[in-house]
């Protein structure tokens, strides 16, 4: 059960990293980046269960954390008037 | 066996992650790609049962490296330099594989992956193990480490970290403080003169 969870999970992932792959805007990628980071933490939850009652809870609340905290600093720091209003790769159609 | 399976497909993520970090032009995209590659690391530590190392990564790769570099990116250009590609080098490729393959090479000598036997398990670590819960009185293993037995090397690093810190503040910080008081005008004319 907690295996096939596992397998999920991974398919999830590789469909968010496709979608921060291709982009094509800016956002885009922000939220492929932020749905990767909650997958890692239900990844790691999972892990929790198969290795067989680890301590790794806390550690996945602090990765939910820090997923919380580089958003932020992501949307913080990118400045989107510098060239083309945030569509990075979309100039060639 | 699942394991298995894990680590494999983590790694081929990584590889992914990657590719996709050297083919990308806008570094903003690079700096989000390296965050999901710091996870992926950080994820394949913790199903190689090492938690600490898991921890550590994600605090420093997904979250301070990255702001890091987004700040790094707000005062500099965000586009790489247009540099034509040239073709039909075949020495540097020679050069990779050989030192590529030197590398796998010395692999071969390291023991296996959870050898109880290992020298890395077989010298200190028992000590580490028996002693340190009552002689130190910390459940965990690594903190007892990196704060008690290793108290002065931890305290120099503390001391190296924040010597550097407070050089770079004092260096940037009054750049960053004057471009701010000036306002949105002079913001401009430095990205434009970041970009020439």
């Amino acid at each position: 059960m907690l295996a096939a969870t596992a397998v999920a999970i991974l398919v999830i992932m590789a469909l968010a990293l496709a979608r921060a792959f291709a982009g094509p805007t800016i956002y885009d990628r922000v939220l492929a980046v932020n749905m990767f980071g909650s997958k890692t933490v239900l990844f790691i939850c999972v892990i929790n269960g198969l290795s067989g009652g680890g301590n790794y809870l806390d550690i996945a609340l602090v990765y939910a954390l820090i997923n919380y905290i580089g958003v932020i600093a992501m949307l913080k720091f990118y400045r989107p008037d510098r060239d083309g209003a945030g569509c990075d790769s979309r100039a060639t159609p | 066996m699942i394991e298995h399976l894990l680590v494999v497909v983590l790694l081929a993520f990584l590889a992914a992650t990657a590719i996709a970090v050297i083919r990308l032009s806008n570094l903003y995209a690079a700096v989000m790609l390296f965050g999901i590659y710091s996870l992926l690391s950080a994820s394949l530590f913790l199903v190689m049962d090492a938690p600490d190392v898991a921890f550590t990564e994600a605090a420093v790769g997904a979250g301070i490296a990255t702001v890091l570099m987004l700040t790094t990116l707000s005062l500099a250009s965000d586009r790489e330099n247009e540099k034509p590609l040239r073709r039909g080098q075949p020495l540097k490729l020679v050069v990779v594989a050989v030192t590529g393959l030197a590398l796998a090479w010395g692999t071969l000598d390291l023991p296996g992956y959870g050898d109880p036997d290992a020298p890395a398990h077989s010298h200190v670590a028992p000590r580490y193990i028996e002693d340190s819960p009552r002689a130190i009185g910390i459940d965990n293993m690594v903190t007892s480490i990196l704060a008690s037995y290793r108290g002065f090397d931890t305290l120099g690093e503390v001391a190296v970290i924040f010597t550097a810190g407070l050089g770079v503040m004092l260096l940037l910080g009054r750049t960053i403080s004057s471009g701010s008081r000036s306002k949105s005008g002079g913001r401009k004319h430095g990205g434009s003169k970041s970009g020439d």
